[in-house]
């Protein structure tokens, strides 16, 4: 138990004696709680390690069924797939989020602003399974046009070779990802843009600054860092989200850069929910010695976001 | 647009530029947009499909007004127009995939819904017998209940600890700290974890609900922490002293006075990270496993969740039905969790409670 | 040319409500025009619409006219932008853009014009803001340092030479030494005594010495009555104002007895 004790705690000594049992037992168990989640987390790893350890180091054949033949071999092009959905995800919502939430604080009148947050916030609470089928049942088919376009019209670059008819591509796994972190971006976007000194906006304006000047000249220098580590936790939320992925992907087994086609690796968390079932020994090992891969990988994203976002608290703490 | 001052000339001979500068009319950007809306309807007549027509429909809009505008009004101006444009159509793009999924879902799932379809399960008890998700529902419940009853009093007790003890501590900075990390937790990673320790603790092939009620509590605590952590927040110290000065001891300050102000917001979080996990599929494929019967114990065998089972049917054939008349059902339900989120976070808010 | 400011019949409006009520004036240009009153009469409002920025608070219109030089600020035909290059504004609490160094703060406004400037004029713009602005010799070693770290005092100087770097006709100054301490004041208010001769300059202040001090005229807001609008009690060149003003209600506000 800590022996840490707040200033309000400093009680008389004839006065302790009878409260001193109920606060013992109460700030007990608001400690041990706080102490769950951190054995939480520490579970998290112990558990993934102690079980995953084997998947490291399965005979040839384990991996061969799946991408390569070494657990490097296997996971690299898993790390592939799920960079490059991630990746795609962030180059179409990072400039959406940041319009957004340039409307909700800088264009959108009053009463619209909270209108406009609440239709973004409800973009969050679809459950992603939703995303995954509307991506892949409804989606998918109508981007093919789209694909089909840019393979005639950019093909010689590598990036959009052949074109999958079914559009299950991983550039759809992409845009369906997008619009699952749009609102996470926007979110945190959005709060640090409302947070600009009115007075900084206004001594914009009376330099005779239009909005858009205005923008650039305050909004964004002050709140670069907040976007930044908004974005690193859309990121992280891109890395590790599996349906959208499965449900949209119609995956390959080779890890090749064609955004369009329908032979694309899948991304961990993806790989894992299209493996699990399989009963063959050690397969099991190995998807969850992946798992913790991801889950080292989107720790970091995450600690290094909140990082920056707690330092640029401090900093303009008054 | 003022002509540009020569900078070195001495403030004395200024010359007065002119206030008066070549506008566009105040109705200008409607009559712009009235112009591609007419191009984009011409376009839809012309046979193009409705998304194509809305494209150059806008396109039509960003260009001309700007241009326009650079003609008459000048390059800052103009880049301004843009710019607005633009920043209102990304929330335009947003909101269309947002009603796209809305639509696809209920013009698809409606017609599923039937007083069959929400109380039988999928298990055929006789050839002719209907099929529906009511297993899945009371697994959805179930699961979402064991997780909500692990996290809540973890997580509130957990907050009470960093707002009301830790104060400024380092292990509290900590806590603070890692529960944001949390947030970002896989919610496969999660599911995993669950999979991991209960086929180490109860042998391998383990499945059971409560497994899958551990994987969710573990991405819901970190949401029940952050917002019962804001809402202890704004309880003012002055209730507290108030409470202190009358003799009252810290723990029944914190139960009597302090949480019973908070509780609004403290259950509209709650809710809120509810109808979070409540979509989850990831976690609960690997632990909680997938079934057609209705099973209502938590601690042993197979259970389906609504999205378990959406992802379960989605490759073969002949089940559009299901999957889409239980996506419906969990939209619904997310929705509505949603809906009584908001409300009880109006009516009990510690302003007016 | 400093340009003077006609207002006649000006209504201001927060939506509904009538802030300020029927202004008539004219603020002569190369001239320091004071305006007075106590918290919430408006003046500070009043100040914000000569250079249209209290639009900024959305909801906010105007009725009347102001009138400079011959041109209706609210002419539908003027752009607001324009209007705010020419009528320049300094702050109650000093306002340096935080990511800036002290010369980008100084050239923030003539930058906005002009994308591609060379380097000797813009240096030259620096120099002579910052001299006229009596900061020159305190910052000429540390240009490339954030504005954020000179003292309160300097900032706001440094915010006057952001004002005048972009050389406007008028400069508004809504309280600039409220946030100050009485030596950064009084270097302030030299400051204005030496500007007068360029710019036409209104500065709104609670402090009567202040208004005493600086001003050649001094208007006198108040609230008709508690819940009614602003508007302007008096008009009238200082020295008559502290010494023999026409209204009694002046007379009492300047004499401390009440407000």
């Amino acid at each position: 138990m800590t022996t840490t004790k707040s200033d309000l705690d400093a009680a008389p000594a004839w006065a302790t004696r009878k409260a001193g049992g109920g606060d013992a037992v109460f700030k007990g168990t608001a400690f041990a709680s706080a102490c769950v989640i951190l054995l939480a987390l520490a579970g998290v790893f112990v558990f993934l390690s102690l079980k995953g350890a084997q998947g490291f180091t399965q005979p040839t054949e384990v991996y061969q069924r799946g991408y390569g033949d070494s657990f490097i071999g296997y996971v690299l092009p898993l790390l592939g797939g799920t960079v490059i959905a991630a990746v795609i995800a962030l180059i179409i919502a990072v400039p959406l989020a940041i319009g957004i939430a340039l409307v909700i604080t800088q264009y959108a009148p009053p009463w619209l602003a909270s209108p406009v947050a609440y239709v973004i916030d409800l973009l969050a609470a679809v459950p992603s399974v939703i995303y995954g089928l509307w991506g892949g049942l409804f989606l998918a088919p109508k981007l093919v046009p789209v694909y089909q376009w840019f393979h005639d019209t950019l093909g010689f670059i590598p990036l959009f070779g052949k074109v999958a008819t079914s559009g299950r591509s991983i550039s759809t796994a992409g845009v369906v990802l997008a619009i699952m972190i749009l609102p996470i971006i926007t979110a945190i976007s959005r709060e640090v843009f409302a947070r600009t000194p009115r007075l900084h906006r206004e001594a914009a304006l009376a330099l005779g600054a239009t909005r858009w000047e205005t923008i650039r000249m305050t909004v964004f220098p002050y709140g670069r860092s907040g976007v930044v580590s908004a974005v690193m936790l859309g990121l992280g939320r891109a890395l590790g989200e599996t349906l959208a992925v499965v449900m949209v992907l119609s995956p390959g087994t080779i890890f090749t850069i064609d955004l369009f086609s329908g032979s694309n690796t899948p991304s961990i968390a993806a790989n894992v929910a299209l493996k699990y079932s399989e009963r063959s020994p050690g397969t099991l090992e190995v998807l969850i010695a992946t798992g913790l891969v991801l889950f080292v990988m989107t720790f970091v994203v995450n600690f290094a976001a909140r990082y920056i976002v707690a330092r640029q608290e401090r900093k303009f703490a008054v | 647009m003022t002509s540009l001052d020569q900078p070195t000339r001495t403030s004395s001979d200024r010359v007065a530029t002119s206030m008066v500068s070549a506008r566009l009319p105040q109705r200008a950007p409607l009559m712009v947009a009235g112009i591609a809306v007419a191009v984009g309807a011409l376009c839809l007549l012309l046979g193009l499909g409705l998304v194509p027509a809305v494209l150059i429909g806008a396109l039509v809009y960003l260009v001309a007004l700007p241009v326009w505008s650079l003609s008459i009004e000048g390059r800052r101006t103009a880049t301004d127009r843009m710019m607005t444009g633009l920043i209102w159509a990304t929330f335009a793009i947003a909101l269309a995939p947002l009603i796209s999924l809305v639509w696809q879902v209920i013009a698809r799932g409606v017609p599923a819904i039937n007083s069959t379809f929400l109380t039988y399960s999928g298990f055929k008890t006789s050839l002719d017998a209907p099929t529906g998700v009511y297993h899945a529902i009371i697994g959805t419940l179930i699961i979402t209940a064991g997780a909500a009853i692990i996290s809540v009093p973890i997580g509130i007790m957990t907050a009470v600890y960093l707002i009301e003890y830790g104060k400024k501590n380092s292990f509290a900075r900590t806590v603070t700290f890692l529960v944001d990390v949390m947030t970002g937790i896989p919610s496969i990673v999660a599911g995993l974890f669950a999979f991991a320790m209960f086929t180490l603790l109860f042998g391998p092939g383990y499945k059971s609900a409560i497994g899958g009620s551990v994987a969710l509590s573990l991405l819901m605590v970190p949401t029940v922490v952050r917002a019962t952590e804001e809402m202890l927040r704004l309880v003012p110290d002055d209730l507290r002293e108030a409470s202190y000065a009358l003799g009252t001891p810290k723990w029944r300050t914190i139960t009597k006075v302090v949480l019973p102000t908070a509780i609004g917001g403290i259950i509209t979080g709650v809710t809120l990270a509810i109808s979070r996990v409540i979509g989850e599929t990831a976690p609960l494929l690997l632990i909680a496993g997938a079934t057609d019967i209705t099973n209502t114990n938590p601690f042993s065998g197979d259970m389906t969740t609504l999205p378990v089972l959406i992802f379960g049917k989605r490759t073969s054939a002949g089940n559009e039905d299901i999957i889409w008349g239980a996506a419906l059902v969990l939209i619904v339900i997310v929705m509505l969790l949603n809906l009584v989120a908001r409300v009880l976070g109006k009516v009990l808010s510690p302003k007016q409670g | 040319m400093a340009k003077s400011i006609d207002v006649s019949d000006l209504d201001i409006y927060y939506s509904d409500f009538l802030a300020v009520q029927g202004v008539n004036m004219t603020i002569r240009a190369r001239a320091v025009t004071a305006f007075i009153g106590p918290s919430g009469c408006g003046k500070s409002t009043f100040l914000r619409s000569l250079n249209r920025m209290h639009e900024v608070i959305p909801g906010a219109r105007v009725e009347g006219k102001v009138v400079v030089d011959g041109q209706s600020l609210y002419d539908p035909m003027v752009d607001p932008v324009a209007v705010r290059r020419q009528i320049g504004m300094v702050f109650q609490r000093p306002n340096p853009f935080p990511t800036m160094s002290i010369y980008d703060n100084v050239l923030a406004g003539n930058r906005l014009n002009s994308k591609k400037m060379k380097k000797s004029e813009a240096d030259a713009i620096v120099e002579k803001s910052l001299r006229s602005a009596n900061l020159w010799n305190e910052v000429k070693d540390r240009l490339n340092k954030p504005g954020m770290g000179l003292s309160g005092g300097q900032q706001q100087r440094l915010c006057i030479a952001r004002a005048i770097a972009v050389e406007p006709q008028v400069l508004l100054m809504d309280e600039p030494c409220s946030a100050l301490d009485p030596i950064s004041t009084s270097a302030i208010e030299d400051l204005i005594h030496e500007l007068k001769s360029d710019y036409t300059i209104v500065i709104v202040t609670h402090n009567m010495q202040q208004a005493a001090r600086v001003s050649d005229e001094t208007g006198f807001f108040n609230l008709k009555a508690t819940g009614e609008p602003g508007h302007l009690v008096e008009f009238n060149p200082t020295k008559k104002m502290f010494s023999n003003p026409d209204e009694p209600s002046t007379e009492a506000y300047i004499s401390g007895r009440f407000g």
